[in-house]
């Protein structure tokens, strides 16, 4: 059977699974957003915390993410089997490229630009708000960008502990050894990591303030 | 009257690196301007820093206005003090006219305040405010940047200027045309000014005063007319460089 004739037959099941795989990557995502952004602003003003931060959430990317799963699962209340311990996965996934870019982004601010905004009596939260968010935003967005190209791929594996998404045909493909059911997992996946990609780094390149 | 910038005693000191800044004194009053001078790593940065509490001393006292600048909330002092660094550090994600008008921002100036203030600075640093307010700081050269980072300075009337090497990363045609204009300025601002470089030839050009630092210590302090006839062999290597 072809992949299009497949589709067609199947196009009410495509779309809930496309639907279930972009709420793994979005959730994942945002919550990643909303703990890694300010982790990443607090590690440029307390750098000494930055080894153990970055190093942490270094050591969550070494686990490959199958077994990242595996271990969750145990677990009381973010562990068993569903959408719950994915999203929690792609979280730690998801969080280095961000908590890394944020601090790279703010700390990467000219210096000679910080020192007049504090020279000329900026408090700190000014300086962020309006100085190093800003001129951070670029690099800030191109963490984000990596993260949810990544999330996009690893949200796949998710279907393994039941979580859902495009990951289903992957796996049943593989099961009973059908081309066509991988890449009718594989095919949209990988259109949505392009699509993130793509329209993440147009908002990236939009905001590259440091010109010169 | 109560002296712009009183500097008693002045101390830095970093544990386990000695004294970075000694005992270092001196008055500016209205319309005077003090010129530091010194070889890199004599301390004159990190005397001027120690003014605006970028570094905060670790002896002696600094009042600005009579007030003791350690006892002002640390951003209410700095908005008091103008500040000019070499590398002028323009905001590069806003216009020139934000720039500007940044410290009349913060302290909450109504916009259309801010804005006739903005213009009254560009043009009183030579630059048309229709053509320069809306553009962005790479859209500028060395020499127009600086101008705004000294229109940014002077934008909420503050007392006290505090300036280090403004002209030092400029070539030197612009850097002399700049010079010239800036003691052309000097006189009609009326403002206390603390002016680091280590360019003998412009210190004494726009320095009412002129204080030699050597190895974090004033070694020297008076008028560019004694300084010109000092016997002592620091002075003296400065004016055989000029």
């Amino acid at each position: 059977m072809s992949l299009w004739a497949f589709y067609a037959r199947n196009s009410q099941e495509v779309l809930g699974l496309v639907g279930q795989h972009l709420y793994l990557v979005a959730i994942s995502t945002g919550a990643a957003i909303v703990i890694g952004v300010p982790l990443g602003i607090l590690l440029t003003r307390r750098p000494a915390w930055r080894g153990p931060v970055l190093g942490v959430a270094n050591v969550f990317q070494t686990v490959p993410s199958l077994a990242l799963f595996g271990f969750l699962i145990p677990l009381p209340f973010i562990g068993g089997i569903g959408a719950t311990t994915a999203i929690v996965a792609l979280v730690l996934y998801a969080l280095l490229p961000i908590i890394r870019n944020t601090y790279e982004g703010v700390a990467g601010v000219d210096p000679a630009v910080r020192e007049a905004g504090r020279g000329m009596g900026m408090t700190d939260w000014q300086l962020l708000a309006q100085v190093e968010l800003p001129l951070g935003f670029g690099v800030i967005l191109a963490g984000v960008r990596v993260a949810t190209v990544v999330s996009v791929g690893t949200a796949t594996i998710a279907a393994a502990i039941g979580a859902g998404g495009l990951g289903v045909y992957i796996f049943r493909g593989v099961a009973v050894v059908d081309d066509t059911l991988i890449l009718a997992g594989a095919l949209p996946a990988a259109l949505m990591a392009l699509a993130a990609d793509g329209l993440l780094g147009v908002a990236e390149r939009r905001f590259a303030w440091r010109v010169k | 009257m109560i002296p712009a910038l009183e500097v008693r005693g002045l101390g830095y000191e970093l544990p386990g690196k000695g004294p970075l800044v000694q005992d270092v004194s001196f008055t500016v009053r209205a319309g005077e301007t003090l010129v530091l001078l010194g070889r890199s790593g004599s301390g004159k940065t990190t005397t001027l820093k120690l003014i605006n509490r970028l570094l905060e001393p670790t002896s002696g006292d600094v009042r600005v206005a009579g007030e003791r600048a350690a006892d002002l909330p640390v951003t209410r002092l700095r908005r008091r003090i103008g500040y000019v660094i070499q590398e002028v550090g323009l905001f590069p994600h806003v216009t020139v006219e934000r720039n500007v008008g940044l410290v009349p921002q913060l302290d909450g100036w109504p916009p259309a305040r801010i804005a006739a203030r903005v213009r009254e600075l560009l043009t009183l640093v030579g630059l048309d405010p229709h053509t320069f307010a809306r553009r962005y700081p790479h859209e500028l050269s060395g020499g127009q940047r600086q101008r705004v980072g000294v229109a940014r300075a002077l934008a909420a009337d503050p007392p006290l200027l505090l300036l280090d090497e403004p002209f030092g990363a400029l070539d030197p045609i612009t850097r002399v045309e700049l010079r010239r204009e800036f003691a052309a300025l000097e006189g009609r601002l009326g403002k206390a000014m603390v002016f680091v470089t280590h360019d003998v030839r412009e210190g004494l050009l726009l320095g009412t005063g002129i204080g030699l630092m050597l190895q974090g210590r004033l070694r020297f302090l008076g008028t560019p007319d004694e300084f010109r006839r000092s016997d002592d062999p620091e002075c003296k290597a400065f004016m055989a460089a000029a």
